[in-house]
């Protein structure tokens, strides 16, 4: 770890103003920036921690719309979001008790790891994305793999998630990270069924538009019976190839359809 | 009913309290008053020249000691290896020098080029990012046959090519042709052992430390045998003489093999401390673990099976490359011959066996003893082409096996050794008890009927533990004796500090040895304490691995106690007016046979130290004992494993719902840490078979280089155990008739996993021979598409 300054404000404001100064980073739950820096990888000059931020805490269901402060835990999702249960269940499945108790939402869509759960949660259920200045739709925020609409210094405040009809959230684990070699998220609304993919594309998350086509016209895990992805465009490692995780893709839309119910 | 002390008992293990109370004194817990922080820097290549290392602005940053590079090191030596190996045209292999600092080249991604020495260890790591190196990429050796090619990169310049040794063993080549030429049916794999990195939850510290008073040097280090470092570092590569060199291996966290070696970290902090005259700190980060701990496994293998129109095994021929990586780790040269080749024949008497095995350098990480160390990769082959050859000739696997059981002892194999006793049959008879065998075809239909796949995977074991006799191992090229040393010290009022060479880093010795001791002497166990892991205090022990410390240094501690008993009763008789003849000792008493005439352990071993009514014209004062054993032979543990697997065929995604062991580990002194040390090794086993897998790509970098790729088994990822040790045929040459049970889950459970999921394949008509290991549901379900 390089040496640098720490700040710990205690309201949003003081957070943003922390935040102008140069090589200033905002620090979440840090259960990516932290290891990152012990390893020397970063080196920002001051860290602004959003820890002490009560205002950006907090689980709230009303009007059919389930509001999650953006420095809540995971933990505290799992906990407190039984409005919603699908995104409970994703929650309490992410990483292990140490990542869940400091992780955070607004930390987790921050980063938009391309294998991170909370993005594909966002995307399939339409959520919007509220920061210190705007309100951003998820399909306009995921712009790639680490990639995002979010401005220098913008901060995540809470994330809205339309609460569905039917959800459910299926993550065939990387062996090694457990981090999601794909998931799935499949979420039903009164207009339509959204199907979110995570840790597959080289793009990141992604909405499968075909199997909405398909579910949102019978929703039923036959619906999606022989539908595929290419194989081109997926990530390949040693984990995966491309053509597996296209596979997988689509195992996992069945298995989340059948657990929505 | 169970025995509730001494041998046979199992008391919870004394050392797990400050274990488990985070009381533990680990070497990184050491702190040296002045004690400076040193910082490798590590070539970020695989292979490279190194025209020019600068450390002039490196020097001027704030709290740096010294920075040393492979010039400073240029007139020492460089680090050993412990084992000659004579390759089958009768030359020495090729024994390339091993820097402690990179010299002109770096030959693996780690490889340390220089050293920084700094009053902290961030700056230590600062001063090291100003260190300037260039270095002249050369071509990267990774693949073990390319490595072999005419015209493929040298890792060592000096040397012809990359061949350490092209290795022949066994059967007379004549018998080995025949037993293939007039065989009924031939069986043959072609199969990886995968690469693994050891991962003890403790990474490697070392503290050198120099006192110039005395000019005496102590190193403490995370070590399994602080005695074989001493003798290593201070002989060959230090010049240190051992009376001025100590070495500390306190409490280890894990060792699994990969601490026993002598390690360039270790020799670098005890020299640095010499020459800055203050105390040199290292702590391996878990990243620099991933690429400086040696490597296990990494063997290619075809292998084939002659039998005859009956289904005997009539002839086995094996042909291996293994990895050596880019230097000649301690014991590398052993690995892939004499603890590989040796138990090649396994359970069955098949007459004619040949083993070759050609050792390769190539740049990457130094390949070690693992957790069972050529056995598992011995047994993975065989048990996988056996299963293969019942599943060709429709034959069932057990039965197969059982024809084939060797069932008379002694027995000399064709490769070398010579099994002293073992029952495979009780322990294949006990396995079919633990699994419901009858039970399975229901268990099958019921995971059908959910749309999985289920399969039943068998596969036995032999193994040779308790090394091992010297002067065996001397013939066939060891540089060391593999005796083992106690020294039992009775104190004035009857409690005993046993010293022992043997090191316990998981293994629970602190409590077992004393029900041994406590045993003979009919003593409390509370009584007796466990000295080890210091050279200063510990006769000259061999230290722990191979399952040797029961049944080589528990020799030893029996050996001296029998010194002990034999003095006590001469006491005894001289306090009783007695024949020394006529003492019998019971309960801690000495009692003259057939009278009541008695005196108490107490009495005897006060009159030691306070010898006023004492034979001192026959005896000297004092009562303790010292005694060196060098095994008859090797012991040989074996048995029979079964998994069951559930395939998800969707996904490929394998679980084990059920795993037996049935193990012949000869007489057991504490069946809970046995139970115990059979539940690791099965972890580790599993973890190999299902999820562990070091890689590197073409350039030579590591993949696998952290916990996000290098998957370590979990608790959710390995079942309940079903283990059982109740067929035991106790060893024929040890004082104990103890095998050694420290290896036997992590060399016996890998083909059984395989077996299994490959039976799973089958029933679901997927006609797949074979998957390489770690059967991922990626490889799983890739073997599935055909």
């Amino acid at each position: 770890m390089y040496s640098f300054d720490f700040e710990r404000p205690t309201t949003l404001d003081d957070a943003v103003k922390a935040l102008g100064q140069d090589e200033a980073q905002a620090l979440g739950g840090g259960q990516t920036l932290i290891p990152s820096l012990k390893q020397r990888l970063a080196m920002p000059s001051k860290l602004v921690s959003l820890a002490a931020i009560e205002e950006l805490k907090g689980v709230t269901a009303e009007g059919g719309v389930l509001t999650v402060g953006g420095g809540t835990t995971h933990g505290t999702v799992a906990a407190e979001a039984s409005a919603y249960p699908a995104l409970a269940a994703l929650a309490s499945n992410i990483g292990d008790p140490a990542v869940r108790n400091r992780g955070t939402v607004g930390g987790s869509l921050a980063n938009n790891d391309p294998a991170a759960c909370y993005p594909a949660a966002a995307l399939a259920s339409g959520a919007t994305i509220v920061t210190n200045t705007r309100e951003i739709a998820a399909d306009d925020y995921f712009q790639g793999m680490f990639t995002t609409a979010l401005d220098e210094g913008e901060i995540i405040t809470a994330v809205k998630f339309p609460i569905p009809e039917k959800a459910a959230y299926i993550k065939f684990e990387q062996p090694a990270s457990r981090f999601a070699l794909v998931g799935v998220f499949v979420a039903k609304y009164s207009d339509g069924v959204k199907v979110a993919v995570t840790g597959a594309s080289e793009e990141g998350v992604f909405r499968w538009t075909e199997a909405e086509e398909k579910l949102s016209a019978d929703f039923s895990a036959g619906a999606v019976e022989g539908l595929s992805l290419p194989a081109e465009g997926m990530m390949s490692d040693l984990h995966g190839s491309g053509a597996y995780r296209a596979h997988l893709i689509g195992v996992l839309t069945k298995r989340a359809v059948a657990a929505a119910g | 009913m169970p025995k509730d002390h001494g041998i046979g008992a199992a008391p919870k293990r004394r050392e797990d309290v400050r274990f488990l109370t985070g009381t533990g004194q680990y070497t990184d817990d050491i702190n040296v008053y002045g004690q400076t922080y040193c910082h490798f820097l590590r070539s970020d290549v695989a292979h490279g020249k190194i025209t020019s290392i600068d450390t002039s602005e490196a020097e001027k940053m704030p709290g740096v000691v010294r920075i040393f590079t492979g010039k400073d090191f240029e007139g020492l030596g460089g680090l050993p290896c412990g084992w000659q190996v004579t390759d089958k045209h009768g030359a020495p292999m090729k024994e390339p020098g091993h820097p402690v600092l990179a010299q002109g080249k770096v030959r693996h991604v780690g490889d340390p080029i220089a050293a920084v020495v700094a009053d902290s260890l961030e700056e230590a790591r600062d001063a090291a990012e100003a260190i300037m190196v260039e270095i002249e990429d050369l071509p990267a050796v990774v693949d073990m046959k390319a490595a072999l090619e005419s015209g493929a990169a040298k890792v060592h310049d000096d040397l012809d090519d990359n061949l350490c040794y092209d290795w022949q063993f066994g059967s007379e080549q004549e018998a080995v042709d025949k037993a293939f030429a007039e065989a009924a049916h031939v069986s043959t794999l072609e199969l990886v052992n995968n690469r693994l990195v050891a991962n003890p939850m403790e990474p490697r510290v070392a503290v050198g430390e120099y006192n110039r008073a005395n000019d005496e040097s102590t190193l403490y280090t995370t070590s399994q045998n602080p005695h074989v470092i001493r003798l290593l570092m201070g002989a060959f590569v230090l010049n240190i003489p051992e009376h001025k060199l100590r070495v500390v291996a306190p409490d280890v966290g894990g060792g699994f093999g990969t601490k026993i070696f002598h390690y360039a970290e270790e020799a670098f902090v005890t020299w640095a401390s010499r020459q800055i005259n203050r105390p040199v700190k290292w702590t391996s980060t878990r990243s620099e673990a991933f690429m400086s701990d040696a490597h296990g496994r990494d063997h290619v293998t075809k292998i084939e099976l002659a039998l005859d129109k009956d289904n005997n095994f009539t002839g086995l021929r094996t042909d291996t490359y293994a990895n050596m990586g880019a230097y000649l780790s301690t014991f590398s040269s052993s690995v892939p011959t004499w603890l590989h080749g040796t138990l090649m024949a396994g359970n069955y008497k098949t007459p004619a066996v040949q083993v070759n095995v050609k050792a390769v350098f190539t740049n990457t990480v130094p390949v070690d003893a693992y957790r069972g160390a050529g056995r598992p990769e011995a047994t993975f082959q065989l048990e996988r082409v056996v299963d293969k050859a019942a599943r060709e000739l429709g034959v069932d696997p057990i039965a197969l096996r059982r024809q084939n059981f060797i069932t008379e002892f002694p027995y000399a194999t064709p490769v070398a050794v010579e099994y002293d006793t073992g029952d495979y049959v009780a322990t294949m008879d006990k396995l079919e008890e633990m699994i419901d065998r009858a039970g399975f075809e229901a268990r099958r239909k019921e995971s059908e009927s959910r749309g999985k796949l289920r399969g039943l995977g068998i596969n036995c074991y032999i193994e040779a533990c308790g090394i091992a006799p010297s002067n065996l191992v001397g013939q066939l090229g060891a540089r060391a004796g593999l005796y083992d040393a106690a020294t039992v010290r009775v104190n004035a009022t009857g409690s005993i500090s046993v010293m022992v060479g043997a090191h316990s880093h998981g293994q629970g010795h602190e409590t077992a040895f004393p029900q041994v001791v406590a045993e003979m002497l009919g003593i409390d166990e509370s009584m007796i304490d466990i000295v080890h892991g210091d050279s200063s205090k510990i006769p000259f022990g061999m230290g722990t691995y191979g399952s040797r410390s029961l049944a080589v240094c528990g020799s030893a501690m029996v050996r001296a106690t029998e010194k002990i008993i034999n003095k006590a009763k001469k006491i005894a008789a001289h306090l009783l007016e007695a024949s020394e003849g006529d003492i019998e000792l019971k309960d801690g008493q000495f009692t003259v046979a057939g009278t009541d005439k008695s005196v108490a352990w107490g009495d005897v071993t006060l009159a030691a130290y306070v010898p006023h009514n004492y034979p001192l014209e026959e005896i000297e004062p004092g009562l303790e004992e010292t005694a060196f054993y060098d095994p008859a032979n090797f012991t040989y543990p074996a048995g029979a494993y079964a998994c069951e697997v559930e395939v998800d065929p969707e996904t490929g995604k394998v679980t084990i719902e059920r795993f037996a062991a049935a193990d012949d580990f000869g007489n057991v002194v504490n069946p809970m840490i046995v139970e115990g040390q059979v539940h690791g090794g099965l972890a580790q086993g599993i973890g190999q078979a299902m999820l562990e897998n070091c890689v590197y790509d073409e350039s030579g970098q590591l993949l696998t280089a952290s916990y996000m790729d290098y998957a370590m088994p979990r608790a959710d990822d390995v079942p309940f155990y079903a283990v059982d040790h109740s067929c035991a045929t106790p060893c024929t040459h040890n004082p104990l008739g103890v095998k050694g049970c420290g290896e036997a889950g992590a060399i016996g459970s890998p083909p059984s996993v395989v077996n299994a999921v490959i039976d799973a394949l089958h029933s679901g008509g997927h006609k797949v021979e074979h998957i390489d290991m770690p059967v991922s549901p990626h490889r799983v379900w890739q073997a599935m598409q055909g």
